[in-house]
């Protein structure tokens, strides 16, 4: 599982970071920070939350390596 | 069991909600009931990017025909529920195919709220409100066919953020708001008259304080002005007005649910039995704050509509209040406004990152004790971090000893 973030579309909102704190970060510049692209699979729920709740639809979950 | 669900309204919160039973594993029918002629879609950037013609439909539509397919939920367009009876379970429905009634089962009530229009003005030509994605093109094509002068009637969020992205094409903006400051229902004075500022420094013409009387049209029925209380008239091409939204309640009337702005839940937003409500027509007494609220933002439509949908598969045993800490953003020029939780204009607050002066920061409200909300300009971290901190159940105290400003 790769999170990919389309950062046209991401305007760090930071709820991602609510959800997960540990895979996203947005810093003091308000960019977004992805602190773990791969996060393990029973994480699966969690990441799948943070793309449901992105208020720009901004996170994707890829399969794979 | 419940076999069978029905979902009344297809917009974020009856779409997210179909969504949610099949993530819980509800093998049994969805059936979403939706009153327009679209594909379920994303509301706010109606007044932003959609409004800018940067975005055409398909970048806000919220799922596919596809991925309702791979769900197996039946989605009914340009289908309304028009009758409900609660001992009966019988829904009455109108739609392409004529009227009829249907015996269900699960019943999620997610049909939202519509915009309030201001009386006298219906069949004006030229006078919009903002809610749909047909009166966003029908505005995005009013200014592309020339209006030049446009007043925004509201500045709420929805008008504020009209007038913002309206003002950056190149258009006349004339913002009216009948209260002291813009977004008086939310933000305190301070803050909403800043936000205020933000607008007058880019050439916004804002009024405050003073409602409008009438509109003024033309021989063939278009508006012509706005005149305003204290007798000021703008001319104005184009009107859009942005003064709240009505629950979309009426077919509920004599069901036996209670109604009473919003349909009325318990904590845990059931209605009835195998009756639910999520999002804007929701109320419910949200235990967190205790105080029953109706929240109209996209997040609760989100959240609400998930735990919506799996209260209608739980039994009344394993059953926890849904008490979420309410969360908006709202875009407006290069400011990014957001609030977390419900803070009130008797609080205490404070400045916890930069200062209002430089348009950035972020400031904390407390009141009992407790830390009660946090507001932020273009510092969605601290809002956030803040929010967390509220979950938590952060004293004022602790929250003013240990912020770094």
């Amino acid at each position: 599982m790769k999170i990919v973030v389309d950062y046209d579309l991401c305007e760090s909102n930071a709820v991602c970071m609510q959800i997960a704190p540990e895979v996203f970060e947005v810093r003091d510049d308000d960019f977004l920070y992805v602190l773990n692209e791969t996060p393990a699979e029973d994480q699966r729920a969690v990441m799948e939350d943070a793309v449901a709740r992105c208020p720009k639809q901004a996170i994707q979950l890829q399969d794979g390596e | 069991m419940v076999d069978s669900i029905t979902i009344v309204g297809a917009s974020l919160a009856g779409i997210r909600g179909a969504e949610a039973l099949r993530k819980a594993d509800f093998g049994g029918a969805i059936s979403l009931v939706g009153g327009e002629a679209h594909l379920p879609y994303d509301r706010p950037p109606l007044s932003k990017q959609v409004l800018a013609g940067e975005w055409d439909f398909d970048r806000i539509q919220l799922t596919s025909q596809e991925k309702l397919d791979e769900l197996d939920i039946e989605l009914r367009l340009n289908t309304s529920a028009t009758g409900f009876d609660l001992a009966s379970r019988e829904l009455s429905i109108t739609g392409p195919d004529g009227d009829h009634t249907e015996t269900v089962d699960g019943l999620l009530i997610a049909c939202g709220a519509r915009a309030r229009t201001l009386p006298g003005t219906d069949g004006v030509a030229g006078v919009h409100v903002l809610r749909t994605s047909d009166d966003a093109t029908a505005i995005t094509a009013a200014v592309d066919a020339g209006a030049q002068r446009v007043v925004v009637i509201g500045a709420g969020f929805i008008g504020a953020e009209v007038a913002a992205t309206l003002r950056t094409k190149g258009v006349d903006v004339a913002l009216i708001e009948s209260m002291a400051y813009p977004m008086a229902r939310v933000l305190r004075e301070d803050i909403g008259t800043l936000c205020g500022q933000v607008q007058i420094d880019q050439g916004v013409d804002l009024r405050c304080g003073v409602g409008v009387e009438r509109l003024t049209t033309t021989a063939d029925q278009r508006v012509a002005s706005v005149v305003l209380r204290d007798g000021t008239e703008i001319p104005a091409d184009l009107v859009v007005v942005g003064i709240g939204v009505i629950p979309n309640t009426e077919w509920l009337e004599g069901s036996g649910l209670t109604i009473d702005n919003g349909v009325v839940c318990d904590s845990t937003c059931l209605a009835a039995p195998g009756v639910t409500a999520a999002g804007d027509i929701a109320r419910w007494n949200n235990v967190r704050f205790d105080e029953v609220m109706r929240v109209e933002h996209w997040e609760n439509a989100v959240d609400q509509a998930g735990f919506a949908a799996r209260r209608l598969l739980a039994s009344d045993a394993d059953v926890v209040d849904y008490q979420p800490i309410p969360w908006f953003w709202s875009d407006q020029y290069d400011r990014k406004i957001q609030m977390a939780g419900r803070p009130r204009a008797t609080d205490d607050a404070m400045v916890v990152t930069g200062s209002m002066e430089e348009r950035r920061f972020a400031v904390i409200f407390g009141r009992d004790g407790e830390l009660s909300g946090v507001f932020g300009m273009n510092r969605p971290r601290h809002v956030m971090q803040y929010r967390m901190r509220i979950e938590e159940g952060m004293t004022w105290d602790e929250a003013v000893a240990t912020a770094d400003a």
